[in-house]
């Protein structure tokens, strides 16, 4: 890698690597989180014997590609150039896959997607239901190259928005371009991001001009995991997107705070700096432009409280990560006390796009006040899990049903998670709902992040109320009072609902914490916290009064409200169940129907999962 | 302990700088290695930061990866984020108790395994998952657990960790 000290020296070196790029066909294997956990791995070592084996070296290219999205069908391939798209993949495929691009011969056959709905095979990505509706100018890339190799993201025009700003623009353009284009902050609350950068750069030119930038990775909110498969996957796109924004705010330092539970984003990103300082993109005198321009890596230690801006900040600062009070907000005081610009990592890596293509292209796609495209997770009670991107605006049903592919096992749909433990639950019947900032908010939820978890008829809303005022009562950081007690307070409340002891009054007694949470809270933490309880009570109230009145759970989740039971007419005395049988509550000979003892059985509803005749009852 | 805890710390503050903003990074660096922050280590890097002992404390326990009591041969962490929550990661979680014979999260009498629960591990296209050292289990089962847990007890230690110290 030549280090590059001009704009044109880039575009040589682009240049250069569009020529040498072979016409060789590659293999690449997704490599993301999710891929790995399912053995992408040991499929890599296994493609790497084979063309060993089959002496191919000179004629196959084989690399490890960051996240497709797709994480249902890992390990994923695809062999380019031509974009034959495997998913499943295991070890005893390899000979095969190699033997076939060698020869030259067609797909094998098995490895491609079956539409579940046509049962036809499909060759290409795009072709996939999954893929095909989706618009990916972020994710795009990520099954092309390889996130530790900055060439291959200059050869597919990386670092190419960076050389027109520093080549054509002034800073105040890049402002007025990014607000133009109507880029809002991915991180949830969809603040103007040009607005926020102009700010910045105002408060800075009176204070001095220094000030920061900071790309907020700590991607607390469960359920999600679009900036971690950003970071593993194209790194560089959100270093690029971060010196245009220093450019255009005029910081020299920046800051990427990022999970330490997300071990590969962290080494990615690492390798991304390092290889952008050594080319001469990242630190001093950038493409010999005079703006200089360093990134450090801070990693979180683990508090969900951390994604709040000014906690954040508190954090990086080496302190507890407690929030404070604004205004001041970062942008006019942040990081060591200094204006500060703090963006979500879709947000950076957003900006490159919109340079390169234009603010108006952008604002082209989504909706009236919310454009571009937004990142989701789409897990849970699911068919098709994984991550998503789509424009602003599409709704939630083309959402679940043409990407998603429905619900699995013939299920009803209930809700649909948004938003994390800020969010809430949309129910089924406002399936027509688009997916835009307004919208999300009015129905009582958020955007969020972008976790987005399907539930279907066997979730309890309740039960999941009771479990995000769980997480945020252990979350709370416990500085303001409403927020501490609060969360606590609706946690017990919600236990005791979920437990058979819930009186109507307690329903009351949750709206009005809530609406006390809302308007008192210190920080976004406490006054969102309440969103999953107040949304469940606006869509699913009758499913809280089945509980409090009546002492059932509809979905049979509630532990102490159900009762295992075995069919006597159903069971075949397989003794399947007493082998996972937590509390040995199961009893019965051989090829008899056996029976549950109820006062011993602990409800953990293993012998539900094992048993084949499905004789076991819940009730 | 091998080495003295002076020589870690001045080191640590040496690769991350001697200032109050690297406080959490040479935390992290000394609970990567011990897999917990020894009280003499905290006490050193009081010292050497002059930052209070008791601010020390502050941040150690506000910060979930931080743990004060050491941990056994394998960490396993059952990921409780939403999508694992609701396909099942609770009666994951109930199961690898039961097998354990652990009455509450922590480690077992014989310091083979720590129990934990993490947020969220970002794997949620496989959930529910369970993750044991550095290795991330995809969509865990009360059945599978077993076999889980036999596979790393015969496994005397993962390479990189570090025993336990009693």
């Amino acid at each position: 890698m030549p280090r590059l000290n001009s704009v044109q020296q880039l575009e040589e070196y682009r240049a250069f690597l569009s020529s040498r790029a072979s016409h060789r066909p590659c293999l690449t294997v997704c490599a993301g989180s999710g891929c790995t956990a399912a053995g992408a791995h040991d499929v890599l070592d296994a493609l790497r014997k084979e063309i060993r084996k089959q002496k191919v070296d000179d004629e196959i290219e084989l690399k490890s590609t960051g996240c497709h999205g797709f994480c249902e069908r890992g390990p994923l391939m695809i062999i380019w150039p031509d974009g034959t798209f495997y998913n499943r993949v295991t070890t005893a495929n390899a000979a095969e896959i190699v033997r076939s691009v060698r020869d030259g011969k067609g797909a094998v056959e098995k490895l491609l997607y079956k539409d579940p709905v046509t049962g036809q095979r499909v060759q290409k990505e795009d072709e996939v239901p999954f893929y095909a509706r989706q618009k990916r100018i972020l994710f795009g890339n990520n099954g092309r190259i390889d996130p530790q190799a900055i060439e291959d993201y200059i050869a597919v025009g990386g670092y190419c928005g960076l050389a027109k700003v520093l080549s054509e623009f002034q800073p105040e353009q890049v402002i007025e371009n990014v607000t133009r284009s109507g880029l809002r902050g991915r991180g949830g609350a969809g603040f103007p991001t040009g607005v926020k950068w102009s700010i910045c750069r105002k408060y800075a030119q009176t204070k001095g001009g220094e000030c920061y930038l900071i790309c907020n990775a700590d991607e607390g909110d469960p359920g999600a995991f679009m900036d971690r498969s950003l970071l593993e996957g194209n790194p560089h796109s959100v270093i690029e997107g971060m010196i245009i924004g220093s450019f255009a705010i005029g910081a020299k330092e920046g800051y990427v705070y990022v999970r330490a539970e997300y071990p590969l984003a962290v080494e990615h990103l690492g390798v991304a700096i390092g290889q952008a300082e050594q080319s001469g993109i990242l630190g001093d005198n950038i493409l010999g432009s005079g703006h200089s321009f360093r990134i450090q890596i801070v990693q979180g230690a683990g508090a969900f409280v951390c994604g709040e801006e000014t906690a954040l900040i508190a954090s990086v600062e080496g302190r507890v990560g407690e929030p404070h009070p604004r205004p001041p907000y970062p942008a006019q005081q942040g990081l060591w006390r200094k204006p500060t610009v703090i963006n979500n990592v879709k947000t950076w890596a957003s900006v490159p796009v919109i340079i390169n293509r234009g603010a108006d292209w952008y604002a082209s796609i989504g909706t009236e006040k919310s454009k571009g495209t937004m990142v989701f997770s789409l897990v849970g009670k699911i068919n098709n899990t994984g991550l998503v991107e789509v424009p602003m605006g599409i709704s939630l049903r083309e959402m679940i049903y043409d990407i998603g592919g429905g619900i699995p096992d013939g299920k009803q749909l209930k809700a649909i998670q948004i938003g994390g433990p800020s969010g809430g639950c949309i129910p089924a019947d406002l399936i027509d709902l688009p997916v835009d900032y307004e919208q999300l908010t009015k129905a009582g939820s958020m955007m969020g992040s972008g976790g987005m978890v399907v539930m279907d008829e066997t979730t309890c809303m309740v039960d999941v109320a009771r479990y995000f005022m769980e997480f945020l009562a252990d979350e709370s950081c416990g500085q303001c009072f409403p927020c501490r007690e609060g969360t606590q307070q609706m946690h017990n409340i919600l236990t005791g609902i979920c437990e058979g002891r819930g009186t109507d009054s307690d329903l009351e007694r949750l709206e009005d914490l809530g609406w006390m949470m809302r308007e008192t809270s210190l920080c976004g933490l406490g006054q969102t916290a309440a969103n999953p309880v107040l949304t469940t009570l606006r869509y699913f109230r009758n499913e809280y009064l089945e509980h409090i009145r009546n002492e059932t759970c509809p979905a049979k989740v509630c532990r102490k409200l159900i009762i295992y039971e075995i069919d006597p007419t159903l069971c075949n005395g397989c003794g399947a169940c007493v082998k996972v049988c937590a509390g040995q509550a199961i009893l019965g000979e051989k090829d008899q129907p056996h029976q549950i003892n109820s006062a011993k059985c602990t409800k953990c509803g293993a012998c539900l999962e094992v048993c084949q005749p499905k004789a076991v009852l819940v009730s | 302990m091998p080495v003295t805890e002076t020589d870690e710390v001045k080191e640590l503050l040496t690769q991350f700088g001697k200032r109050r903003s690297s406080l959490i990074a040479v935390l992290q660096e000394v609970q990567r290695t011990h897999r917990y922050l020894p009280q003499p280590t905290l006490r050193r890097i009081s010292q050497q930061l002059e930052i209070p002992l008791p601010e020390i404390y502050h941040v150690a326990t506000f910060y979930n990866c931080f743990s004060l009591e050491p941990v056994g041969r394998h960490v396993v962490q059952v990921c409780m984020g939403t999508a694992c929550h609701v396909r099942g990661a609770p009666k994951v979680l109930d199961r690898l108790l039961t097998d354990l014979k652990l009455p509450k999260l922590g480690t077992t009498p014989d310091a083979q395994f720590t129990l934990r629960t993490v947020r969220c591990v970002g794997c949620c296209g496989l959930a529910p998952v369970v993750r044991v050292d550095d290795h991330t289990h995809p969509n865990m089962s009360q059945p599978k657990v077993k076999g889980m847990i036999r596979k790393y007890a015969a496994r005397p230690e993962t390479a990189n960790a570090v025993p336990a110290h009693k």
